[in-house]
């Protein structure tokens, strides 16, 4: 893998805050057409691991190298302001400006078209996950964070979403940060999981982190189990690094 | 009849409404009405520092007002106070300030209410040309900031990581906010350029679903509020300031109508 490939690189990275750390020592490296997750229990510093590599944070300790400045981010919680009157149209192109078409086809990728000229405010918080989603790939990013997105969207939902992120990554080659809980689905569309517990407990590919150790003691047996059942139906096989070796038709 | 002062009159009363518009909107949608209250209590301070110093009234009001929001910004970062506090202790300290400073200045003969409120008359060519250079100016600069300003107001973080640059673009939102009042304090009046700014913006929310129509409903409000505010205030010999903001609340509660339709069809 030669350098240039490389969207972003964490070394070494961490926030201390009010005298503590909320996260530190982070090591991470996202490549083109890459899917990285970060699994974690609440208040492991997912969310500001993400933010520490979109340079959402003035102090940090370590260094991030950004290589692209194409980002999307679906951030974890977005609220509008019922004084502004938005519509899903005019928030697609909120940072970004785009053909009606692209937005069309974004819509329709995450399934929410019929909705384009409905309010923000009125739509369901799986409607509007999908909304978040459909502007962020719209922009045809090389770099794309995702904070648990697919919260409030039903379980078919959720594994169609998830594919379709996969699909994203494939045919825009971009990186991918993603953030979740969901551990069972995820797996399923990632190439390299980094465990976070305010350091980075293990990392490695989905199977190898659900076989250490200290993924077990963090999350339980059971979930570990649950993986490995879902692993069954897995249609490639990864190397070492994360990347797929063999697809299986 | 249609005196010189009454056509100057008017020109400045639209030129001001054309800009308070769509910085109405953005102070409605960022929640900073008190924000702009303060920076307008301010200018005040600008108007007596410039009769005092003999120096030029608007940019006087304009550096007295972007001084005021830099302190703003740092006393939010160095108190545990709440914003709404220190907007408070700012606001009525500035107001009170310029007020003394005033009772020192007995010598000269100085009209508190223009200033408080308004005065038409003293609208002279010169303003006129401070109120439209200075105006298209404003908008000049808040077009070209628009998109990335849009962007934070509806959310500061995703902004910042795709690369919008929030925090400078807020800080010259600010200063736009204070030369607006600079140019407008001699027609509306310190008290009062608030109201012209959220008003018609409220009348416009009420009425839109979608940005832009805010926006350009919002222009259209401030100018029937200017206009026909000038008017009342020639024909029954009002202060202009009050008048134009009665015809906003006016514009505004008729607004509120269209609303209850709405709900109830």
């Amino acid at each position: 893998m030669n350098d240039s490939e490389t969207l972003i690189r964490l070394t070494n990275a961490g926030i201390f805050k009010n005298k503590k750390w909320l996260v530190r020592d982070v090591d991470l490296e996202i490549k083109r057409g890459q899917i990285v997750t970060l699994i974690g229990p609440n208040g492991s510093g997912k969310t500001t691991t993400a933010k520490i590599a979109l340079g959402l944070y003035k102090s940090i300790t370590g260094r991030v190298e950004r290589n692209t400045t194409k980002i999307s981010y679906v951030p974890q919680k977005v609220s509008i302001d019922w004084t502004l009157p938005l519509r899903v149209a005019d928030f697609m192109v909120l940072t970004q400006n785009l053909k009606v078409d692209d937005i069309d086809s974004a819509l329709n990728l995450t399934g929410v078209q019929h909705l384009k000229d409905n309010n923000l405010r009125d739509l369901s918080g799986g409607e509007f996950q999908r909304v978040l989603l459909a502007r962020a790939i719209a922009k045809k990013p090389e770099l794309l964070v995702l904070d648990e997105p697919v919260q409030g969207v039903d379980f078919t939902g959720e594994v169609a979403l998830y594919s379709l992120i996969k699909t994203i990554s494939e045919n825009l080659n971009c990186g991918i940060l993603l953030i979740s809980h969901d551990l069972h689905v995820v797996m399923s569309a990632t190439d390299y999981v980094v465990c976070l517990n305010g350091h980075v407990c293990c990392c490695g590919t989905p199977r190898d982190v659900a076989e250490s150790n200290p993924y077990k003691q963090l999350f339980g047996e059971k979930s570990a189990k649950l993986l490995s059942i879902y692993e069954h139906n897995h249609d490639h096989i990864h190397s070492s690094d994360g990347n797929i070796i063999k697809e299986v038709e | 009849m249609l005196d010189d002062f009454i056509v100057r009159a008017i020109i400045a009363g639209i030129g001001i409404a054309l800009v308070t518009g769509p910085l109405g909107c953005f102070v409605v949608w960022r929640r900073l009405s008190f924000f702009g209250d303060t920076l307008a209590h301010s200018a005040l301070l600008g108007v007596l520092i410039s009769i005092t110093l003999d120096i030029n009234v608007s940019l006087t009001i304009f550096v007295v007002a972007s001084l005021v929001a830099i302190l703003l910004l740092r006393l939010e970062r160095t108190t545990n106070l709440a914003g709404d506090s220190l907007l408070g202790l700012i606001s009525h300290s500035s107001l009170a300030i310029g007020l003394v400073i005033l009772g020192f200045l007995s010598f000269i003969r100085f009209d508190v209410m223009g200033v408080l409120f308004g005065d038409i008359l003293s609208v002279n060519s010169n303003d006129l040309l401070v109120i439209w250079i200075g105006g298209a100016l404003i908008l000049a600069v808040l077009s070209y900031i628009w998109k990335p300003l849009f962007a934070s107001t509806v959310n500061y973080e995703l902004a910042e990581a795709e690369g919008m640059k929030p925090e400078r673009v807020n800080a010259i939102f600010t200063i736009l906010l204070a030369a607006l009042i600079a140019i407008s304090i001699k027609m509306i009046g310190v008290l009062l350029i608030t109201g012209l700014l959220i008003i018609p913006t409220a009348m416009a929310r009420n009425l839109s679903d979608n940005p832009r129509q805010m926006v350009i409903l919002s222009i259209i409000g401030g100018l029937l509020s200017v206009l026909i505010g000038l008017y009342a205030s020639f024909e029954i010999n009002t202060s202009s300031g009050p008048s134009i903001v009665v015809v906003a609340l006016i514009l505004f509660i008729l607004s509120l109508m269209r609303i209850r339709k709405k709900n109830y069809e």
